[in-house]
């Protein structure tokens, strides 16, 4: 499926990334953990091609996006919901999850498919006419992964989808992300909340300064003692 | 100050034409700013270039003109999407302050284009005889343009809101204003978007510029200047970004300026200061225009 080789990234002079390698197979969910600056977003931004990439190879289904404007990786089905929400705050909700199906033209599979985001967040129907501005930043949250889903992604990419939140509703976006990925999605998750982001996970990342230090499935990394110590807060 | 009620009228009639004028211009530069961060200085020139694009295609084309009144706008359009593609692009990544050199720049090389192409001489505007005409109702005697220009901007404001607000490329175009990176996430092609944006302020600006030349039919090649000012004062009067309160803006401008004149003729002199007298008083009281938000500065 989605194939990162050796992915290099630097801001003005500044190493980011160093040699990035994952691979996230058809119906998972992978998850990309660190600290803070670890190189989580950048691998995010590099692969939507939102960051020049110094060095590195992008693959989809055999196909190579590496030089491909982030509008076509978006029509490849490769997805990303960006950090902190990004909602169009000056338009409507419903105007908003349009904009997700922007590149899409089956008008019914689009109906459908909002309707399918309704179901998933009755909140966000409750306020369709409402400004996107207006939404509480958790309804803002289900707004961002609604419209992502409204590109009918075949790679789902998730940024921090609970950060900022009560943790109320971290528990409602995990569940949620679960019922996506139930629904046939294949999700790339980074998470600063480590111990929720590896339970759901099939397979796990661990970035460290722009390198990968760890990985293995989701529930070998939540036993593993390294990874236990630095992000789970549990002392040896 | 004796002003019959029928004089009122007139003046009035006047004002909401220029008003019409100046509205349809200023939409130009708020909608590349709300997209672009940009003050695009050549705008009035590419008014300039609809009117005498719109003066050529009835004189030397056997057009009727009618039709030239819709093909030389469409074509000013295409001329503002080309002059974005040209000096703006390119500079996409570059400091602000480059792109507006640019914008200058581009500004100047038009005028100066016209005064090679078109000639420095002021040319004569050939207005179809049927919008010469003068119409009395009462005592009030007004030119039929002042009833045509308020009525075509009306439909061409009422098209443009359509535009923005009910089609997919508006909704782009608000999502642009707000937030490039994630508009390029949705898979939206952010130059398609701004270059239709440069078509539609341009093809405005050419609207503007043909009722213009029939309201005031003299046509030179720094003919854009003043308005193009002007509108970019009624731009951020009435809050640059803001569409309606670009229109907003060149209604208190052309009103304004008319009845100025109208109720002080001893100040004509001073008309076209008023719009600069206006913007300071805006910049001083309300920067951010009367319809304006304050901005948060994007990162």
């Amino acid at each position: 499926m989605l194939k990162v080789t050796n992915l290099h990234v630097s801001y003005g002079g500044i190493k980011a990334l160093r040699g990035i390698n994952i691979n996230i197979e058809e119906n998972k969910i992978v998850t990309l953990i660190g600290a803070n600056g670890a190189g989580k977003s950048s691998t995010l931004r590099a692969i939507m091609n939102l960051v020049k990439k110094d060095e590195g190879k992008v693959e989809y289904d055999g196909e190579d996006l590496t030089n491909l404007r982030t509008m076509d990786i978006v029509k490849k089905g490769i997805v990303l919901s960006p950090e902190g929400r990004r909602v169009f705050s000056n338009l409507t909700v419903e105007e908003n999850l349009i904009l997700g199906a922007y590149t899409r033209e089956d008008k019914d599979g689009i109906r459908k498919d909002m309707e399918k985001v309704y179901d998933l967040f009755p909140r966000l129907k409750e306020r369709s006419w409402q400004k996107a501005g207006t939404l509480s930043g958790g309804e803002q949250q289900m707004l961002a992964v609604g419209r992502a889903l409204m590109v009918r992604p075949k790679v789902l990419m998730l940024d921090e989808p609970s950060l900022g939140l009560a943790p109320l509703l971290v528990k409602d976006i995990f569940e949620i992300i679960k019922e996506i990925h139930r629904q046939g999605n294949t999700i790339l998750l980074v998470e600063q909340n480590a111990k929720k982001a590896l339970e759901i996970a099939d397979y796990g990342y661990v970035l460290e300064t722009g390198e990968l230090v760890l990985e293995g499935p989701g529930e070998e990394l939540l036993n593993n003692e390294r990874v236990k110590e630095a992000y789970l807060g549990e002392a040896k | 100050m004796n002003m019959s009620i029928q004089e009122f009228l007139q003046h009035l009639a006047n004002g909401i034409s220029l008003g019409s004028l100046y509205a349809l211009i200023a939409i130009g530069y708020t909608m590349v700013y709300g997209i672009l961060r940009l003050i695009n200085f050549a705008h009035g020139d590419i008014f300039m270039l609809g009117t005498y694009l719109t003066f050529y295609g009835i004189l030397f084309t056997p057009i009727p003109w009618y039709i030239v009144f819709i093909l030389a706008p469409a074509l000013t359009g295409l001329i503002g999407l080309v002059l974005e593609k040209l000096a703006y692009k390119p500079l996409r990544e570059s400091p602000r302050i480059t792109v507006l050199i640019s914008a200058i720049g581009a500004s100047f090389l038009i005028q100066n284009l016209g005064i090679l192409v078109f000639g420095g001489r002021p040319k004569a505007f050939p207005t179809p005889a049927i919008l010469e005409r003068v119409l009395k109702i009462g005592g009030v005697s007004v030119a039929i343009v002042n009833f045509v220009i308020p009525v075509v901007t009306v439909i061409l404001l009422i098209g443009l809101n359509f535009i923005i607000q009910k089609t997919k490329t508006g909704m782009a175009m608000r999502a642009l204003s707000k937030d490039y990176e994630t508009a390029s996430l949705m898979g939206i092609n952010i130059n398609q978007i701004i270059s239709i944006t440069f078509f539609i302020g341009s093809f405005l600006a050419a609207m503007g510029g043909i009722m213009w030349g029939v309201k005031y039919p003299q046509l030179m090649p720094h003919m854009g200047v003043l308005p193009g000012l002007k509108c970019f004062i009624a731009a951020v009067v009435g809050g640059i970004g803001n569409i309606t309160g670009a229109v907003l803006g060149g209604f208190i401008l052309g009103l304004g300026e008319i009845m100025l004149i109208a109720f002080l003729p001893t100040l004509t002199g001073y008309r076209d200061a008023f719009a600069f007298i206006l913007l300071i008083i805006i910049l001083l009281f309300k920067p951010t225009g009367l319809m304006g938000e304050k901005v948060t500065e994007k990162v």
